[in-house]
């Protein structure tokens, strides 16, 4: 172990027993997690059971809040608490690869990439293939089988068979004899989204945004009194884009060579393009701290218990 | 010409930088110091938006995030629903992203199950709110329910008819809204929500979005969007005004996650500008110290 490795694993350790002394003399301790048991029904809450005999196992539905540990009412959750450490681990884990690349890294890198896939794939299974399919072709089947609380008066609508079979000759692709089918869904999807794409983006993006960009370069606007002023701020806002927007075209327009006057103007085009770059650069920046500043107020409060409010 | 202190400075390992950082955001964690923003114009238009429009107004709340973006959209979600609950509009939440569910019950019973859940004026269920869950389909669902709310989702996430919903009574589509109120982190999300629903049906529309995404939705700012709330300043902004126009309760911190991460921010951003006048002065000092001189 060279002298940097032995400084950073001292600096650790003893990061980690400061912090785990100083939570453990908190009143939240170290991640753990109380509830109250609260009739779903009435809304009230169901007192800690005390043995078989205990009016409250009568209870059908029981809902579980957050409570604090010195509510009388309030429980131990062993489902909760262990949540809490899981996900407090799994943070210091993929923390872990600001130090080096290791293994634990790539053990949360691992699970976040597997919970993710099985989410999408659950969810859209049953918002997907049971609500828009089964539910549309055969809703008695869905009703007795997957989804109880799908209305009787719906009717099949054998229309959706037509994206059902589009869907399964996706999977043609998979075998080589008729690989060539799975073009035709391709095709469709392509088609219609094209088709969608263009009307939307030709109102809302091409002719609406030329629309706000043919503006007033002298804005003159009434004061109390009903006399008109130049209104300075607004005249270089609406001179700023217009100039921005004029000279980014002059840039991407390539049939001239950008040479003289239009060398200029498209090198102004280059100083608007980095400024709104250097923008969203910083507001990414901004965004990337609030997920560490998000990560840590779990850690130190949710986990450690160690903020004070 | 040789300097000790550049030569360290030169050979400085990175994590020292990590820790540096880590040290500027937790101490004002810690120390429970937050910030206050004093709002800007595309921010103050949705506040008075939601203001102007009268009691019992229908408003679409499109919850466009998941957890990994909840850092700078949920304390957005909790002022948007929380201004609402105040001027007792109708909440419709709704989301195109998988991820959105959770986001949407957590949203609710934070703040509607919290605050609003009982009392005279107690919000019910189906009656002033409703969550409609989740609408696979990207963009064709918000064409979808820009034409026809039953033919996207007959249900709501709770498996009821929309038709036994009371407020679902007279609401055939989005043009039936008097605003979209629209959290979102990226695709699908505000962007196509103006494309596909707010320019084409003249929907009014506000989005509150991340801070990476506030370069693509700009543009429409003034004329597309009516207001805009930009990563975890805009929400401090909207706190801020949430705290300033109803200060019983909202001026206390605990109702103010994102005030709480504006400290924190804060200092990061001292820390980063000092960190790039730093690198820039060692670099223009390397440049000084290869230069050959007389």
């Amino acid at each position: 172990m060279n002298r940097e490795t032995r400084f950073w694993t001292v600096m650790f350790l003893g990061g980690c027993l400061f912090l785990a002394f100083q939570s453990l003399g908190t009143a939240r301790g170290v991640g753990q997690q109380f509830v109250v048991r609260v009739d779903a029904t009435t809304g009230k809450i169901i007192p800690p059971a005390t043995g078989a005999s205990d009016a409250s196992s009568a209870v059908k539905t029981v809902i579980y809040e957050p409570a604090s540990k010195d509510d009388p009412e309030a429980i131990w959750s062993f489902s909760r608490t262990a949540g809490i450490w899981i996900a407090a681990l799994l943070t210091l884990c993929i923390f872990s690869y600001l130090y080096r690349d290791n293994v634990c890294y790539k053990l949360a890198e691992s699970i976040i990439v597997g919970v993710s896939a099985g989410y999408w794939i659950v969810t859209n299974f049953w918002e997907v293939l049971v609500a828009k399919v089964l539910v549309k072709l055969a809703p008695n089947v869905a009703r007795y089988s997957f989804l109880p609380d799908t209305p009787v008066d719906v009717k099949a609508d054998y229309l959706y068979i037509v994206p059902v079979v589009l869907g399964c000759m996706v999977f043609c692709r998979l075998i080589p004899k008729i690989a060539w089918m799975g073009r035709w869904p391709l095709a469709f999807v392509v088609g219609t989204t094209a088709g969608l794409k263009l009307t939307s983006f030709l109102d809302a993006d091409f002719v609406r945004q030329v629309r706000s960009t043919i503006l007033p370069l002298v804005v003159f606007s009434a004061n109390a009194s009903d006399v008109s002023t130049l209104d300075w701020k607004q005249s270089i806002q609406n001179i700023v884009i217009v100039i921005s927007v004029l000279s980014c075209v002059t840039y991407f327009y390539f049939s001239v060579e950008h040479k003289g006057l239009v060398g200029r103007i498209s090198r102004v085009g280059i100083w608007v393009l980095m400024i709104s770059f250097g923008a969203s650069f910083a507001l990414t920046v901004m965004g990337r701290i609030t997920l560490l500043t998000m990560r840590l107020q779990f850690l130190f409060d949710d986990w450690l218990g160690l903020v004070r409010i | 010409m040789t300097s000790p202190l550049l030569n360290k400075l030169n050979a400085l390992d990175r994590r020292w930088i990590f820790l540096a950082m880590a040290l500027a955001v937790l101490s004002p964690i810690l120390l429970q110091i937050g910030s206050d923003e004093t709002p800007s114009p595309p921010t103050i238009k949705l506040f008075d938006e939601i203001e102007r429009l009268p009691e019992g107004s229908r408003i679409l709340m499109a919850m466009d995030f998941d957890p990994t973006s909840a850092a700078e959209l949920y304390p957005m979600a909790l002022s948007f629903t929380r201004h609402c609950c105040l001027r007792h509009h109708k909440l419709y939440f709704v989301t195109i992203w998988p991820t959105g569910k959770p986001m949407i019950e957590s949203t609710i019973k934070a703040v509607i199950g919290a605050d609003f859940g009982s009392g005279d004026r107690a919000y019910q269920y189906g009656v002033d709110y409703v969550n409609l869950g989740y609408l696979a389909g990207d963009a064709v669902a918000i064409s979808q329910i820009s034409s026809d709310i039953r033919k996207a989702r007959p249900q709501d996430a709770r498996g009821t008819s929309l038709d036994e919903l009371p407020m679902m009574s007279g609401v055939i589509s989005v043009k039936e809204m008097d605003l979209i109120v629209n959290a979102s982190a990226g695709f699908p999300g505000g962007k196509e929500w103006v494309q596909y629903a707010a320019t084409p049906k003249k929907i009014p529309i506000a989005v509150g979005c991340t801070g990476v995404q506030s370069t693509q939705l700009f543009p429409y700012y003034p004329d597309q969007l009516l207001g805009l709330v930009t990563g975890i300043r805009g929400a401090i902004e909207y706190e801020t005004m949430l705290a300033a126009k109803y200060p019983d309760p909202y001026a206390n911190r605990s109702k103010r996650p994102a005030f709480l991460r504006g400290g924190a921010q804060r200092w990061a951003h001292r820390l980063m500008i000092g960190l790039i006048v730093l690198g820039n002065g060692i670099h223009l000092a390397n440049r000084y110290r290869r230069t050959p001189h007389p």
